[in-house]
């Protein structure tokens, strides 16, 4: 008993004031550092090759595009980051003419933007820039000799910097359309950038060519700090593409600089430690557990945007104040959504995402429906943040299938049946807990040609009743089903009953109660469903062969506009025709037509009436049941200032501002270890030793006798 | 010995090839080299022609075993069986299928699967020989039944209620460690002492009664009784003798999966998210990255015949009269 | 319809070999006396009982048919839902399905839902469709009404084990007396230990009885995401971890008895081949041979959707496929094992002597060798069975387990495991796929062990896990 009186203030002092479970070095405490958390290892960091949401998360704090995305106003404005101004397009005809601004589309070859930069911009420090006393590159055409030395950059020494300047904009554009570099959007833009095919197929005969030494016609540096990129015809949206790191600059010297030979053998290569411009560079590259960030010291002054929404008036304190606030930013590798959640709740993540198994611990919803934090998340000062993703989850129907595909009354109605039967709603409150908004069309909240209330229902599956949307009985759905020819769920011809078939990629946890759901939604008009669960690649062969039937499917938007959403029901976008974007394979003349005449226009009344006509022919015919527009649920601690979710920016650390003592306390609070369980596990093991010992002593003692 | 040791290493050649085919034929059943490129280039405005090229870049683009278009030795080397496994048996992996090399990744994350597998595997054959010794020393008690009785409990739960327990109460209720992640150097002990002590929990039951079997054998034997009689405390019998003699069995079947602790643990480094080579070697089947994994099985193999190997030599250093032929 | 599944017709086959060589047995003294060893054992026979509870479970959810649902023009129209025996005697759990999370016993939903009512929206906890339903006031009457329910099922069950027991005692008695029969029975004096194997049906019956009875009234072990009852979730485990434990050996036996006794038996070359096949096959590390295998087969199935009439067809394919990977990676172990013995006994006089006199080959391999080996069959068969099942929750976990539309373990596990994170913590279904699990794992092993200890207690077949240990922990 006495020993205890000494053990547990022992214990206490060991863990009062301090804390076990602190991921991170000690010696970081009270710094000025953001802690985020990837899930996916990014597998690309070159420009001209990233696509991906956590790549961008990192990529979009080093490279910078000439444009970027207005941080607080909505809908999502474009405003200059490295260029001087936006640019607007003068638009040209097949004799170089100049149009006027109001020229009809047709009779515009191309539009010419014009790019103007700010002077005065550097790079951040690396030793591809390095000069010796002389002016001449330290680092380039090294031997392999010389080379063999080196495990890291950090091993070459020296670094330097450069002004940033026109041609590296013009140099990422070239990189873009060699083969070798596989650009994801090198197909898409050889439609649009006026000599981009030809200087692609150049580059295929011809695979040893310097990037520099060739032309692209449509692309040109004026000046220092000008340049000029064609589009064929007229393409409004392009100006979106320039807010994307496939525009960022790359300077030819670090492509020279990491093409030498022997240093992609050490992983030293431009696809995995970027050279940009930016607010920060990176500095620690492990994409196995680790991704530092550090404050860039050459990054040219940008101040706090002085102008947002009205609501924004909290974060809008730190106004005309320069950028960055946060010196460092570390992402950890959170493979598993448990710990990571759990992370973010002891402290050591400033801000989570949340699934939606975590859901119910952090969001209540208000009498009014609105989310908040619970209680405890409360006390704990944590805030939310939501705001609705430019993205969409559908349910598709293969267009193509005997069954539920083609233009049919038949076929036609049994998808109408189908998508007044699958309630998502519940869906949305099982699966998604509550994040999304229940979709009434292709076109989610925020994009231009969305409507709200009455008018923008989905007249094919809801009705307007006491002020909102209501989803049609399964009486309506059963009726529309019996129409079909399919009454009772089973085929009037034959009499046998209806099968239809999900496919999907079925490999996660969450995977099978999902598909519990879906049989019991779809018997509920007696339809019986089969789930098709195979892995990933089996799943996009069927895609692309046509050989689904329903399939579940999404899309994050490029850009806030609504050509991005409606080209993926575009007839020649068809999957298994063209391998384009369109996976149900609609393919409707009408359709088509309007989409052509409204994808060059600028947003007006007219394009709107344009829009509302594609999508009631979409909603009669049904191809995809419109499922939902998620919403994003971000939390972040009281201690991180200035975060509103913008969802086409990724660029946003730079905003951000942390206070690190106030984190430290917290931690300290939150996370002071519990005791008790060791003097169980002493008692435990005083348990077992005891009888032993005893047992032991008698039995030697019996022998002696 | 020697000519023992070179015999059995050129028997490996035959063995590594087998092995080769076999993932190769496996993989390619599953996979086209379009599926490969596909799942390497995204999901978002893949072109037929990104996929070409990709699969050119990254030697795809051949037949898999033998190309009836060559003729000669060329019908089978300039396949994607030849190109890409020759390379292997001089250890040169080349690049993942997302284009980072693989020897500068294994070298990497060896050191972090090794900080779990190497203490789970000395620590569990030093806790379960203990237990086991104390089951044997107390036989035919109450310690002994119960021990015995736990050992086959804890042996009757799934590894995963082990991790996810342990998980739960250690570092999410008591605070007493990071949930997971991991640091190189001395500050790895505060990531690594969960994971180990699960490792080492989880395997304890099987283990320690099977180890006090081979005890009990060993206390049956003739010269213990003899030892007894002579008057030798019964800790130092136990100590000098059983212990040491029970070892030998004990260690000779544990030198097989030494050197195949490099190949760290899939489950438990992906649920404390170790980068070791288990994680990597769990995200490359998810990806189906194929260089990393007939890498990683091609290593794997390796290591198990290295380990055969040591098992032979261990018995001949056991057991003086086993000569090795 | 009556659906005959490849593993049912499998598990039927086991079914009957086990019948006959128990016929065949039973007159032959020298093959049935380990197996009254067995009988002998306390622990051996307390963990047959729960065997045997936990196998009729398991077969009765074997017989599977589709249920028909309409005539139409004098055809028979049937669901392409499978059912089994088992389903439609737990009908009323199959169909209680809850819309989201209920914690065990409860009348209430998990989490709160917006409700409208008299005075506006309002967040409350929703009674239950099925749940307590019948309840006007679950708060009072709730546990009255369990224990009322409970206590009258325990008296049910008490019935049925007398019943059970009287007939085992008239059984037994031969002639001697109900009651002088009944007091050695339950008084330990018998060769079998009657008392303890009646003891653990009693308890078994106190527990079954009243959880089933509640199962029509109450969720016993909560719902899951989607609502479905976890009682019902862990019961069709059984099965797919009985057919994973039994037909997984079934497949790999005569590949192990046949190449092993070949191996040393013969010799030679053969030998040499056959060495050489399953050190390779041991050496590539095991998940990943089970992966790569795994993945062609769903390629397979999802080239010929033709084949598969209903989605239990399918999932069934891949469970068969998955035993027969699980098959081929762990007969190595008992191929090596056999060869050594048959190196062994090669070398004994009676065979030596047997070759002498010109008896073929053949015979001397059924007639001498296999007899003298099927005790290290039997004895790995039994102790294969356990980490079997531990295999599957792993396999499952990493992605290339049973099809994720079948229940199993695994899959329980697994989607179980992302529960714990909420708040309050989602408990159940994990503590469940524990509870049977482990009543599964446990009393196999220690019947592995009575059998072990009957046949052979110096052979060294180890229990081993499929997985190696590093790969599984």
């Amino acid at each position: 008993m006495r020993i205890w009186l000494v053990i547990i203030p022992i214990l206490c002092i060991a863990g009062c004031g301090s804390t076990w479970n602190d991921p991170y070095p000690a010696s970081d405490r009270g710094k000025s550092i953001l802690y985020l958390a990837f899930t996916e290892r990014p597998r690309h960091l070159d420009p001209a090759r990233s696509y991906s949401e956590d790549e961008a998360s990192i990529n979009a704090q080093i490279y910078e595009p000439p444009l970027q995305y207005h941080y607080l106003k909505r809908p999502y404005t474009l405003v200059p980051l490295t260029a001087a101004a936006a640019p607007h397009p003068q638009y040209y005809d097949a004799q170089n003419r100049l149009l006027p601004h109001d020229a009809d589309a047709k009779s515009i070859a191309y539009s010419l933007y014009e790019i103007r930069l700010k002077p005065g911009i550097y790079y951040q420090p690396h030793p591809a820039f390095a000069r010796d006393e002389n002016g001449k590159p330290l680092y380039q055409n090294m031997t392999r000799k010389e080379l063999e030395s080196i495990g890291d950059l950090a091993d070459f020494g020296k670094t330097g910097t450069r002004e940033l300047v026109a041609s590296d904009y013009v140099y990422e554009i070239k990189r873009l359309a060699d083969p070798r570099i596989q650009s994801p959007i090198a197909g898409l833009m050889s439609e649009y950038i006026l000599g981009f095919r030809a200087f692609s197929q150049r580059l295929q005969k011809d695979p040893a060519a310097d990037l520099s030494k060739c032309e692209m016609s449509g692309v040109e540096a004026r000046d220092r700090y000008t340049y000029t990129i064609k589009v064929r015809g007229k393409y409004p949206q392009f100006a979106y593409w320039l807010a994307m790191s496939f525009f960022a600059p790359v300077p030819p010297e670090v492509d020279h600089f990491y093409s030498q030979a022997g240093l992609a053998g050490k992983n030293l290569v431009l696809d995995w430690h970027p050279v940009g411009t930016g607010p920060y560079m990176l500095t620690e590259n492990n994409p196995n557990s680790r991704m530092v960030l550090m404050r860039n010291p050459n990054f040219h002054s940008e101040t706090y945007p002085s102008s947002g929404m009205p609501e924004d008036g909290s974060v809008l304190k730190d106004a005309g104040k320069t950028l960055p606030f946060i010196d460092e930013v570390v992402f950890s590798r959170e493979k598993e959504s448990i710990p990571y959640w759990n992370k973010f709740l002891q402290g050591y993540y400033d801000v989570s995402g949340i699934t939606s198994d975590n859901f119910d611990q952090a969001i209540m919803m208000s009498v009014q429906g609105e989310a908040q934090v619970s209680k405890d998340m409360a006390k704990q000062g944590i805030e939310l943040k939501t705001s609705v993703a430019p993205s969409i989850r559908y349910m598709a129907f293969n267009m193509l299938d005997p069954v539920v595909g083609g233009y049919g009354r038949r076929a036609r109605l049994l998808r109408q049946a189908i998508s007044i039967a699958l309630d998502f709603e519940e869906n949305i409150s099982i699966f998604a807990n509550g994040r999304g908004i229940p979709a009434q069309g292709p076109l989610p909240p925020g994009i231009f040609g969305y409507h709200w209330g009455q008018e923008g229902i989905n007249p094919v599956v809801y009705d307007w009743a006491d002020g909102g949307a209501k989803r049609k009985s399964i009486v309506a759905a059963k009726k529309l089903l019996a129409d079909a020819g399919y009454p009772d769920g089973r085929d009037a011809a034959t009499g046998k009953p209806l099968v239809l078939y999900l496919d999907s990629t079925g490999r996660g946890a969450d995977d099978k109660t999902r598909f519990d759901w879906y049989r019991k939604e779809f018997a509920r008009i007696n339809i019986q469903l089969e789930v098709r669960a195979t892995d990933y690649n089996r799943f996009q062969e069927k895609i692309r062969k046509g050989s689904a039937q329903i399939f579940t499917w999404g899309w994050n938007a490029d850009y806030p506009d609504p050509e991005n959403f409606l080209f993926l029901l575009y007839g020649p976008q068809g999957k298994v025709k063209y391998g384009g974007e369109n996976s149900a394979n609609y393919d409707n003349p009408e359709y088509d037509r309007l989409f052509e005449k409204m994808k060059n226009m600028e947003n007006s009344p007219e394009r709107q009436a344009i829009i509302d006509r594609m999508v009631a022919i979409l909603r009669e015919d049904s191809p995809w049941m419109w499922g939902f527009y998620p919403k994003d649920y971000q939390l972040n601690h009281v201690w991180l200032s200035n975060l509103k979710p913008n969802q086409m920016a990724r660029n946003n650390v730079k905003y951000l501002r942390i206070d690190a003592k106030l984190r430290d306390r917290m931690r300290r609070e939150w996370n002071g270890p519990v005791l008790w369980p060791f003097a169980f596990a002493v008692l435990g093991i005083g348990l077992i030793v005891v009888p032993a010992l005893k047992y032991y002593r008698r039995r030697e003692e019996g022998r002696a006798k | 010995m020697i000519a023992y040791l070179i015999r059995r290493l050129l028997y490996a050649v035959p063995i590594l090839v087998g092995v080769n085919l076999l993932t190769f034929a496996l993989f390619f059943v599953v996979n086209t080299p379009d599926d490969m490129a596909r799942i390497q280039l995204g999901i978002k405005r893949v072109t037929p022609d990104a996929i070409h090229s990709w699969k050119v870049a990254h030697g795809y683009d051949k037949p898999l075993f033998y190309n009836p278009r060559e003729s000669g030795a060329k019908f089978f080397t300039d396949t994607i069986f030849f190109e890409k496994s020759v390379p292997m048996f001089r250890f040169e992996f080349g690049r993942s299928d997302d284009g980072r090399d693989i020897a500068q990744e294994i070298e990497s994350r060896a050191g972090p699967s090794l900080e779990i597998a190497l203490p789970v595997f000395v620590i569990g054959m030093m806790a379960n020989v203990s237990f086991a010794l104390m089951m044997a020393f107390f036989r035919a008690t109450l310690v002994d039944v119960w021990g015995v009785v736990l050992c086959v409990a804890a042996m009757s739960i799934s590894s995963l209620f082990y991790i996810i327990g342990g998980q739960f109460l250690v570092a999410k209720l008591w605070h007493w460690v990071p949930i997971s992640g991991f640091e190189a150097g001395t500050s790895s002990l505060k990531f690594v002492i969960l994971p180990v002590i699960i490792g080492v929990a989880s395997g304890l039951g099987s283990g320690a009664r099977w180890y006090r079997t081979i005890f009990l054998e060993e206390v049956g034997r003739d010269y213990v009784r003899t030892a007894k009689a002579k008057g030798i405390s019964e800790i130092r019998v136990f100590f000098h003798h059983v212990l040491r003699n029970g070892l030998i069995p004990i260690l000779t079947g544990a030198v097989v999966i030494i050197p195949s602790l490099f190949m760290g643990s899939l489950i438990m480094e992906s649920f404390f998210g170790i980068p070791g080579l288990g994680s990597y070697t769990l995200d490359a089947i998810n990806s189906q990255d194929f260089a990393i994994v007939r890498s990683m099985v091609f290593i794997g193999s390796v290591l198990y015949i290295i380990g055969l190997m040591l098992t032979d030599i261990s018995y001949t250093l056991a057991d003086p009269r086993i000569r090795l032929q | 319809m009556v659906v005959i599944l490849w593993t049912d017709g499998l598990v039927f086959l086991l079914l009957g070999l086990i019948l006959v060589f128990a016929a065949f047995a039973s007159r032959r003294p020298h093959l049935s006396l380990p197996w009254r060893r067995v009988g002998q054992s306390r622990s051996g026979m307390i963990s047959a009982v729960i065997l045997i509870c936990l196998i009729s479970v398991g077969l009765l959810d074997s017989f599977h048919f589709r249920p028909q649902i309409a005539i139409d023009k004098g055809k028979l129209v049937y669901s392409v839902e499978v059912l089994s025996a088992f389903d439609a005697l737990v009908k009323t759990m199959r169909d209680h399905t809850e819309r989201t999370y209920s914690s065990p016993f409860s009348a209430y939903a998990f989490s709160k839902e917006t409700v409208a009512g008299a005075g506006g929206q309002s967040r409350v906890y929703p009674r239950l469709r099925y749940g307590g339903a019948d309840l006007v006031d679950p708060d009072k009457e709730r546990i009255p009404d369990i224990l009322r329910r409970s206590f009258v099922a325990a008296l049910e069950g008490i019935g049925a084990w007398a019943l059970l027991a009287g007939i085992l005692v008239i059984s037994l008695s031969r002639g001697k007396g109900f009651i002088g029969t009944a007091s050695t029975v339950l008084g330990g004096k018998t060769e079998i230990p009657w008392n303890a194997m009646l003891g653990t049906l009693l308890a078994i019956f106190l527990v079954a009885f009243p959880a089933f009875a509640l199962s029509s009234h109450y969720h016993v072990f909560g719902t899951d995401k989607v609502g479905q009852d976890v009682f019902y979730l862990a019961l069709k485990s059984i099965r797919t971890g009985l057919v994973i434990g039994t037909l997984t050996t079934l497949v790999m036996l005569p590949f192990a008895i046949f190449l092993g006794i070949m191996a040393g038996y013969l010799g030679g070359w053969l030998d040499d081949v056959i060495q050489y096949l399953y050190t390779m096959l041991n050496s590539i590390p095991a998940v990943l041979l089970i992966a790569a295998s795994v993945l062609m087969m769903q390629v397979y199935i999802d080239a010929h959707p033709a084949l598969f009439e209903t989605m239990a067809e399918r999932a069934d394919l891949r469970l068969i496929f998955l035993c027969m990977i699980l098959g081929m990676t762990s007969w190595t172990g008992l191929c090596r094992l056999l060869r050594g013995e048959a190196l062994k006994l090669r070398e004994m006089e009676y065979i030596l002597a047997a070759q002498a006199f010109g008896v073929s080959r053949l015979r001397i391999v059924t007639r001498h060798i296999l007899p003298n080996v099927m005790h290290i069959v039997l004895i790995s068969v039994v102790m294969e069975f356990s980490s079997l099942v531990l295999a599957e929750a792993v396999l499952s976990y990493v992605g290339v387990g049973v099809d994720p539309s079948m229940i199993s373990f695994g899959t329980m596990i697994n989607s179980a495991r992302l529960e714990m994170a909420r708040e309050p913590m989602v408990w159940w279904p994990l503590a469940a796929a524990f509870v049977f699990m482990f009543a599964m794992v446990l009393s196999a092993n220690l019947f592995a062990d009575a059998v072990r200890d009957a046949f052979d207690p110096r052979t060294r077949v180890a229990s081993r896990r499929i997985l190696p240990e590093r790969d599984e922990a």
